[in-house]
């Protein structure tokens, strides 16, 4: 392939100017953005939203901006899903669908990447950067800067993955990439790179969350908060941080080594000159399997304290719940080969983690076992949040026993790489991880934002995605025992067509899930004053985040709180411990707002686009302006400030209604005293 | 949702019923659950075994969600209401336990059946086996026939009742080699040697294919097995020998473009050693084979 | 690159947060050291395997200078030392003290990555570059990881020295200077892993 010095691979011709699908999607993306960008300008909210939000390091707002890029981002891998399922369904004997199999491919690449790494990811990324603070006390993360570094080198990564929509292509060889097909004599385009370097720069912005989540739980939390005395949804955010440490790493030195082979012609993966192939599917999985926990086990923190909540009763078996957690983290490295048990490995090896991986079933079975018996005996209100816990415990139940079916190396053999495990992980992946997500979304959204979601909608959206569920991947469990292989941009057999219609009928319903819950915002956004929350414990709940108002002042907590009990807000409200602060209050350490994350986004993404076209001169200048950054950054010594008692007074005072927009006028010249 | 399942049943048997199977109306479209080999017939026996096993702590699940949510609704007053209740010692040593003796239950099956249906094992006969090499290539399937001297593309005949020992190997992309019918499948990868071994025990055309994605024309990638008697295999191979053109070197180069072929090709000869050259084209002198050493020093060096 | 972000994440001023927040730092930065040893254990793996896969290319013992590489780790060696006393000076509050050590650590570092690259240049000269063969490759990967590490090492120091010069021995720049010296045993013990499995390994 043909470079030049100025622009590396890149020439109009990457533009796919003449395919009418892939240039719809891409002024449909580009229209919705102008129009957003217009109304933002139309309103001037510019100004608000770089001081407010995007130069922010609360970790409060951090949480929402990662909520609203997994938003963003669903909606994309939600369009995928019901472009490859129109396709299938019309994709029998002599037709062939309507897309291309070169586009059908990219497309299920980028579904199942986007899905993964830019939709669970930053989801639950998000929930507990605004709830796990609030739950153990504290006033922000251990290092708020840098948690907005992570949060815009994510952004910029998903936004790599969006700009392969208009220039050049992106991967074809699935989201798990294996070698040799992504190799360049396989892939010489540059659709891989986009791969490589989307999971690349947003894993290692994952990782950095994961340090600060796991130094933040472990070191600030409230006096007296024991690990026994941690709220079970902070339990699971800090073993999954421990996952995230362990297999990220990984994940990085995989994506490395096939860069190498890609741009120094290095042989790793190759077949030949003495590259090993079966190595990437190993490194793969030492990262892939514990992340399939990453997001599962935050969802799993998520059900436990809804299902206490709104049973209004303590949750069942708590030392069960951590002792679970800790052991499936435990477990999720020793399993990774049960992703590849047809690759030869004999009969001893395939045995070990056939059995490793059944193993995990027993703590996952105790934590089900856990939330039914909390339902037991209590006061079960049928809120959105409970809704999407009790479709979670029947879905899971299936979800979880095709896994262990599939972890069995016999059954493996023929169930491998078919539609049965396609519908298996989506099981999980919805049944388990989405609707956790969703639960903790409506659950924590009246104390973010001081008012709760329309319940009407909330449960349409809600009865929508579990029917649609079954509807969609029911048929592909069946599919797969009729020996339907997965990723096929065409079939020949006419048996498979009616299951493949049914599905396609299940992904529109879901898609009005989604219709609902874009209704949903939109409705409560509107009928805010009739769904607000003065009380600033809408549900009556046990935890911390409960006790500050909704939203909580920008400082979390004018007083740090004492913890006395697993439950402390409850504990506090059956004895008549005031849970608000009162004075005198003393001066609070704040960590100033930094428009450097965003600039450090912006050079992350030029050095990832610079380097998937192989702009070697734009590669150099991005990583002398990092460094340049990092330097500034490490000399600027005026990065923190103290707010002094008397604000914290103010705002304590003006209470819930008026603490919006006492952050948001706030002026750090005249009302801080400097520390 | 139990609703839901009852509507949808019809829908799923459907295809059960034979509505719509073409021309070999002695199959079921339900590949796994209809196997025609020893192999699959142990794999179909086995995912039955372990779901029934998982059923035990499944079903009483799905049925507690229901029961526990209808009774304990927060408009049933009659209902017990212990809102400090939170530990027993008896249900916790239940759901550990419960799961746990299904789990070693299970454990031993696994440890079991894997030992007995991994690929490379012969499968115990007093016939001698077949010996097929099989080479992926991009998007079709070489099969070479050793002893016999012919070989064939996307066409694969088989002696039913005779054990066939596959030597596996791709000339391109990590592929799976798989017959649903006869049971298990494995990759096929460059440079290296994988083995399976599978017998059909009644004649008839079944479909094979790979199933790990490929690139372009993966969906292509299928071909038909026929399983005849042990005599028409043997006119089928006197038939092949005698017309067709010869698989040597200049043939192979040719069949490594890629392409989805709609016919099968069939060779009177092949050029000895051809799946060994094939296979030491990658190697470079050093010898690599898909041993389980391999990932065993990998998850050694990893811990 | 979480390094340097890290180090920059921090806030030290002279109220009594300070002290909480630079602990933070020191234990987040341990926190992030053994994330990095995951990253080279899985690199080493990664040559554990792919160790013997020459590729009828030339072995590590053909390609080896054992002399070489020792006295390579000797400049590695002696600059952990010299930063040890820069971390006493520093103690001390000798600014001066400390400039000079640093000043010697970073000689001495610059020794180490100069003999590395003229390696690496000999090799790829010779046509035994990282694309020869797995082996090799699996080599300058595992090697230059390592190179690249102490390449960051070097700039952080010379960084830390320009705040040293100019600001002297604030808190904020002990703290830094402390994360910077576990970085840089880290990267010591790191290479004599590399050094053992590699070179002495390969040769013997």
């Amino acid at each position: 392939m043909n470079e030049t010095a100025l622009f590396g691979k890149l020439t109009l011709s990457a533009i796919p100017y003449t395919n009418p699908i892939i240039m719809g999607a891409v002024g449909v993306s580009a229209l919705l953005t102008l129009l957003i960008v217009g109304w933002i300008t139309q309103h001037g909210h510019w100004r608000y939203l770089w001081k407010e939000w995007f130069t922010s390091v609360d970790h409060k707002r951090i949480g929402v901006m990662y909520m609203i890029l997994a938003g963003v981002m669903l909606l994309r891998g939600f369009a995928d899903a019901i472009m490859m399922r129109v396709h299938q369904a019309f994709a029998e004997g002599a037709g062939h669908g309507f897309l291309p199999a070169e586009h059908y491919n990219q497309i299920f690449s980028a579904h199942g990447t986007i899905m993964i790494i830019f939709v669970a990811m930053p989801f639950f990324i998000g929930l507990m950067n605004y709830v796990v603070p609030l739950q153990i006390g504290a006033r922000d993360v251990a290092y708020p800067f840098l948690n907005s570094v992570s949060f815009w080198m994510t952004a910029a990564s998903a936004a790599l993955i969006m700009v392969s929509l208009a220039v050049g292509d992106f991967s074809q060889a699935g989201w798990t990439g294996y070698p040799p097909l992504s190799e360049t004599q396989f892939s010489p385009t540059s659709g891989v790179d986009y791969w490589i370097w989307s999971l690349q720069l947003g894993g290692i912005g994952t990782l950095m969350t994961g340090i600060n989540f796991f130094v933040t739980i472990l070191r600030m939390r409230a006096p007296g908060m024991n690990f026994m005395k941690m709220p079970v949804f902070t339990w699971t955010i800090l073993v999954t941080t421990v996952l995230i440490m362990m297999s990220f790493p990984v994940l990085t030195i995989t994506l490395l080594l096939l860069t190498l082979d890609r741009y120094m012609d290095m042989h790793f993966f190759t077949s030949n000159l003495g590259g090993n192939q079966m190595m990437f599917a190993n490194l793969f999985w030492i990262w892939g399997h514990p992340e399939v926990y990453i997001v599962l086990l935050p969802a799993f923190g998520m059900y436990s304290e809804v299902v206490s909540t709104f049973s209004r009763k303590k949750l069942f078996g708590y030392n069960s719940m951590v002792y679970a957690s800790v052991a499936i983290a435990v477990l999720s490295f020793i399993v990774w080969l049960h992703h590849f048990f047809t690759m030869g490995a004999g009969a001893d090896v395939n045995a070990f983690f056939g059995i490793a991986t059944g193993i995990i079933a027993i703590p996952t079975g105790v934590k089900i076992f856990n939330w039914l018996f909390t339902m037991y005996r209590g006061r079960i209100e049928f809120t959105t949040p409970m809704l999407w816990t009790l479709g979670f415990i029947a879905t899971f139940a299936i979800g979880g026993m095709t896994g262990v079916l599939l972890s069995v190396p016999g059954a493996d053999f023929v169930l491998h790489n078919s539609e049965f495990l396609v519908a298996h992980f989506h099981n999980t992946l919805i049944g388990g991880v989405l609707f956790g997500y969703f639960a903790g979304y409506s659950y924590w959204f009246p104390k973010m934002f001081g008012f709760r979601l329309d319940e009407k909608w909330g449960k349409r959206a809600f009865w929508s995605w579990i029917i649609g569920f079954y509807l969609a991947f029911m048929p592909l469990y069946a599919l797969g025992f009729m020996g339907m292989p997965r990723r096929l941009v065409h079939y020949d057999n006419p048996t498979w067509q009616p299951f493949l219609m049914v599905a396609l009928v299940g992904a529109f319903v879901i898609g009005y899930g989604v219709v609902c819950q874009i209704v949903q915002l939109v409705v409560s956004i509107r009928n805010r004053e009739a769904l607000r929350d003065t009380t600033g414990d809408i549900w009556n709940s046990h935890s911390l985040e409960w006790s500050v108002t909704s939203p909580p002042p920008f400082y979390n907590f004018a007083k740090i709180p004492h913890v006395e009990a697993l439950d402390q807000f409850a504990h506090m409200k059956e004895n008549g411990i005031n849970h608000r602060s009162e004075a005198p209050f003393e001066p609070i350490h704040m960590p100033r707002n930094s428009g450097v994350g965003v600039v450090m986004g912006a050079i992350t993404f030029v050095f990832g686009f610079a380097m998937i076209w192989h702009i070697w001169w734009v590669v150099i200048a991005s990583s002398l302006a990092m460094l340049a950054t990092v330097v500034y950054r490490a000399n600027d010594e005026d990065v923190d400030y103290m707010l002094s008692a008397e604000e914290v007074a103010r705002i304590e005072k003006q209470g819930a209604q008026a603490t919006v927009s006492a952050h948001s006028g706030l002026s750090h010249h005249d009302m801080i005293t400097q520390g | 949702m139990k609703k839901l399942w009852i509507k949808l049943l019809p829908l799923f048997l459907y295809p059960g019923l034979g509505f719509a199977c073409e021309g070999d109306c002695t199959k079921s479209p339900w590949t796994l659950l209809d196997p025609k080999g020893p192999i699959a017939t142990d794999e179909k026996h086995l995912i039955l075994t372990a779901l029934g096993l998982m059923l035990i702590v499944v079903i009483p699940v799905i049925v507690m969600t229901f029961a526990f949510a209808w009774k304990y609704r927060a408009s049933n007053k009659d209902a017990t209401y212990a809102p400090k209740w939170d530990n027993s010692h008896a249900i916790e040593a239940v759901v550990w336990t419960v799961p746990a003796v299904i789990i070693l239950i299970l454990g031993i099956i696994v440890w079991n059946s894997t030992h007995a249906l991994t690929p490379e094992k012969p499968i115990a006969s007093n016939v001698k086996p077949l010996v097929v090499e099989a080479v992926a290539l991009d998007w079709k399937w070489l099969f070479i026939y050793p002893e016999q001297g012919v070989a064939t593309v996307n066409k694969l005949v088989i002696p039913a009742g005779t054990p066939v020992t596959f030597h596996i190997t791709s000339d391109t992309v990590m592929n799976s080699f798989f017959i649903p019918r006869l049971g298990s499948q494995i990759y096929a990868m460059a440079g290296m040697q994988t083995q399976l071994n599978l017998l059909a025990n009644q004649t008839g055309t079944y479909r094979g294919l790979n199933t790990q994605f490929s690139g372009e024309g993966f969906a292509s990638m299928h071909f038909n097995v026929n399983a005849t008697s042990a005599q028409e295999f043997q006119d089928w191979v006197a038939q092949t020998k005698t017309g067709g053109s010869k698989l040597d070197d200049a043939t192979f180069k040719k069949l490594e473009t890629p392409d989805e072929p709609a016919e099968p090709v069939l060779f009177s000869e092949v050029r000895p050693g051809l799946f060994q050259s094939i296979l030491q084209k990658f190697s470079g002198g050093h010898e690599m084979s898909a041993s389980h050493e391999t990932h065993v020093r990998l998850a050694q060096a990893q811990k | 690159m979480s390094a340097t972000a890290l180090n920059s994440a921090t806030h030290d001023h002279g109220h009594d947060h300070s002290h909480d927040a630079k602990e933070n730092a020191v234990f987040g930065f341990w926190i992030y050291l053994m994330t990095d040893c995951i990253l080279f254990a899985s690199l080493f793996a990664t040559y554990a395997v792919m160790r013997h896969n020459y590729a009828d290319g030339p072995t590590g013992k053909e390609l080896f200078d054992l002399k070489y590489v020792f006295i390579e780790t000797m400049f590695l060696l002696f600059s952990s030392f010299s930063n040890g006393f820069a971390m006493i000076s520093m103690h001390r509050k000798d600014r001066f003290g400390t400039l000079k050590w640093l000043a010697l650590t970073a000689v001495l570092g610059l020794g180490f990555v100069g003999m590395e690259v003229n390696e690496f240049t000999h090799l790829v000269v010779e046509g035994n570059g990282p694309d020869r063969s797995g082996f090799l490759s699996s080599f300058f990967t595992l090697v230059a990881t390592h190179g690249a590490h102490v390449s960051v090492g070097l700039i952080w120091m010379a960084v830390m020295m320009g705040q040293l010069y100019f600001r002297g021995i604030t808190p904020a720049i002990t703290s830094r200077l402390m994360r910077l010296s576990l970085f840089w045993h880290f990267l010591d013990i790191v290479w004599i892993m590399v050094f053992t499995v590699v070179y002495l390994m390969g040769v013997l």
